[in-house]
């Protein structure tokens, strides 16, 4: 394998894990306030396809990009009403969840476009292009710095520089302010922070509402940056890895970045298999490396590689009297 | 909660909740332009309208039958089973092993050996997750959810690796022998002299799986074993109290439940593909939660459930053939159906407790020799 083939390489590693590390930071949010998310996937969906098809109706994919937002959030909210006020099982309200956007977007895209599912391509002004950082041209011929530059840190859309900037954005939220303090404390141990006077609700509704905003950039990323445009169950699972690589990091920030890079990197050899031959003389199916994050998660849940312990009141409604 | 009788329980808050999506659904219905009532009166029609669309619906419900009964056996011991999807995949795969390597003499000795193995299959699909929760403490959830995309990333392997017939391009396997075909619906029907289509829907791993509804009430309701996990279900630490090992409990209710998820393998592969296809399952492991939420993990309520997502399911075939509502409208009814009679339950039951406990409260008001003293302000 030759240097530029690892850059390449590399490339598709960044392009794959930026979606898996929004999502990722998402459930972050949630879990660590003690909403189980496994609706992460239907979340992604519902913003993939709403920021395509309002992209491709206006034109403009910023417009598109809120779009997407919004749709996230509003199945945020749902999972909000059920998990929070109702204080029903957040598991079953994320398997509903997904199944509603699997559904409702293909019904819409039908209903809007009528191209059996799917949104028409986007291009132009539509779709999120990837930026050149500056003097990427310029020292593109100058050999190891020049591809490593030119290639892998500039080029990609500016999604891909958010998702990234999010990381320390999340760390510093988490833990070097009262909000993060407080945010994590009702995921820990909800009747402290009641006791405290601070509303367990409010709380836990922003940290949903946050894995919303997060999961909308991680959707609309898929279908007008990665890709032009929206198909059916686009996500793919996505939202599944992203949970497992939350596991994998043992919901801590930076972590959650390198287990992303690590999963993104899976995805990236799924696609190049004569890479994978070439380097291990072994010949690796694919289906198979395609299910090494799932492989790995479990045995990482099984406690032989360091313990993963979820935050303690994960999943368990908050009920004031006792 | 004895704030409501045991049929508003049973049968009213299902029905509202059931009535609520219902009508969200007719709300998207008519928000993509078509017509809620004609809707449901062309899948009516498709589903319950002719023999062949019977044969459909029934051969859906034989699919969620089984899956719904796998979550429910989970549930009761408090067990949320997401992985019916790759049990199931899983089962179809142990009835292609079994049908394609011995010559079984008669269908009836094949379906025998093909129930066993699709049960031994699914069960051990659901083993590790089992093991990991009890012996671990692993979430059940993620483990489950896990090992359903192992399971399908497992199938292909094997499917293009070994059980694909050389030369062949297509990820299947080959066809079983055709002495191996399930009776079916309309087979017997024409054996009658009723003329019936020739499709290979209902078939007799219909009646296997009533068996299975009975079986698993007689086990949940008429067992030491089904006491433990009822018990294990609503308080562990009273079932460890009195004696019960959770981590026995854990495992075999979940190898119960994988059984039950990998039986639906003969229904795909034996009865309908008769050969081992990619993607047989179409989600019917996903519906068994629906299924046993709507039907309160009760046998009976599951067969009942079960049959209305087979007529769902035919229907919305019927309706996905004939008008531009596409197929996954069955999807968003199905979500709703998770939503309303799962996670917002609450959201119903809260002010019909509320209601009950206020005529409760009027009706011991009437009785003055009941009346308690008024405290003084």
């Amino acid at each position: 394998m030759d240097y530029l083939t690892l850059i390449q390489l590399l490339d598709s590693t960044v392009r794959l894990a930026t979606p898996l590390l929004l999502a990722c930071l998402a459930g972050l949010f949630s879990e660590r306030a003690g909403i189980f998310d496994i609706g992460l996937e239907g979340k992604m969906l519902a913003a993939a396809f709403f920021s395509a098809a309002v992209a491709a109706l206006s034109g403009n994919v910023w417009v598109g990009l809120l779009a997407g937002i919004g749709a996230s959030m509003v199945l945020s909210a749902v999972h909000g009403l059920a998990s929070i006020t109702f204080r029903g099982n957040q598991l079953i309200s994320g398997v509903a969840i997904n199944f509603l956007a699997a559904g409702m977007t293909v019904l819409i895209a039908q209903d809007w476009f009528r191209q059996g599912g799917r949104t028409p391509s986007l291009s132009g002004g539509a779709r999120f292009d990837s930026i050149t950082l500056p003097g990427a041209d310029a020292i593109a011929d100058t050999p190891f710095i020049g591809p490593l530059y030119a290639e892998l840190i500039s080029g990609h859309s500016i999604l891909v520089y958010m998702a990234l900037a999010a990381v320390p954005l999340t760390w510093w939220l988490l833990f070097r302010t009262r909000f993060g303090l407080r945010l994590r404390a009702v995921g820990e141990n909800p009747a402290a922070v009641d006791t405290a006077g601070v509303s367990v609700v409010a709380l836990r509704y922003a940290a949903v509402a946050i894995c919303g905003l997060l999961c909308g950039i991680a959707g609309a990323y898929l279908s007008t940056a990665l890709q032009a445009g929206f198909v059916k169950d686009m996500s793919a699972g996505r939202g599944f890895i992203a949970l497992a690589a939350l596991i994998f990091s043992k919901w801590r920030p930076w972590h959650a970045l390198y287990a992303c890079l690590l999963f993104g990197l899976f995805g990236a050899l799924e696609t190049r298999p004569d890479v994978i031959e070439a380097v291990t003389t072994l010949k690796v199916n694919s289906a198979l490396l395609g299910a090494l994050p799932y492989v790995m998660t479990v045995i990482i849940l099984a406690g032989f590689i360091g313990k993963a312990i979820p935050p303690r009141a994960g999943g368990e409604p908050y009920v004031k009297e006792r | 909660m004895d704030v409501m009788p045991k049929w508003a329980e049973v049968v009213l808050v299902p029905l509202i909740s059931l009535l609520l999506a219902a009508v969200i659904s007719a709300l998207v219905i008519l928000a993509i332009g078509e017509d809620p009532i004609a809707a449901a009166s062309l899948m009516v029609e498709g589903a319950v309208g002719s023999v062949r669309g019977w044969g459909y619906t029934l051969y859906y419900a034989t699919n969620f039958i089984f899956t719904g009964l796998a979550v429910a056996v989970a549930f009761h011991a408090r067990l949320f089973n997401i992985g019916g999807e790759g049990q199931a995949m899983l089962g179809g795969l142990g009835v292609a092993l079994a049908l394609l390597y011995v010559p079984w003499p008669h269908w009836t000795i094949g379906l025998i050996a093909a129930t066993g193995m699709a049960a031994a299959f699914g069960a051990l699909w659901a083993l590790i997750p089992a093991y990991l929760q009890a012996k671990r403490g692993s979430h059940i959830v993620i483990t489950t959810i896990m090992f359903n995309f192992i399971a399908s990333a497992l199938l292909i392997w094997m499917l293009n690796e070994f059980l694909k017939p050389v030369g062949s391009q297509d990820p299947a396997s080959a066809r079983f022998a055709t002495h191996l075909d399930l009776p079916t619906l309309n087979g017997w029907l024409a054996s009658m002299g009723i003329k019936a289509s020739k499709d290979d829907s209902v078939n007799v791993t219909f009646l296997v799986a009533l068996a299975c509804a009975v079986g698993v009430w007689v086990l949940m309701w008429k067992t030491r074993l089904g006491y433990e996990i009822r018990a294990f279900g609503h308080s562990e630490s009273a079932a460890k109290y009195a004696g019960i090992n959770p981590v026995k409990i854990t495992v075999v209710a979940m190898l119960i439940s994988g059984g039950l998820a990998g039986l639906m393998g003969i229904n795909t592969v034996m009865g309908e593909a008769e050969r081992l296809v990619l993607n047989s399952t179409e989600g019917a492991g996903f519906i068994g939660i629906a299924v046993a939420l709507m039907g309160r993990s009760h046998p009976l309520g599951v067969v009942i459930a079960a049959i209305l997502f087979g007529f769902l399911y035919q229907g919305g075939a019927e309706l996905a053939l004939w008008t531009s509502i596409p197929r996954e409208l069955i999807v968003v009814i199905q979500a709703l159906v998770i939503l309303f009679t799962g996670a917002l339950d609450n959201m119903v039951r809260m002010p019909l407790e509320r209601m009950f406990l206020a005529s409760k409260r009027r009706r011991e008001a009437a009785k003055p020799e009941r009346k308690p003293v008024e405290p003084a302000e």
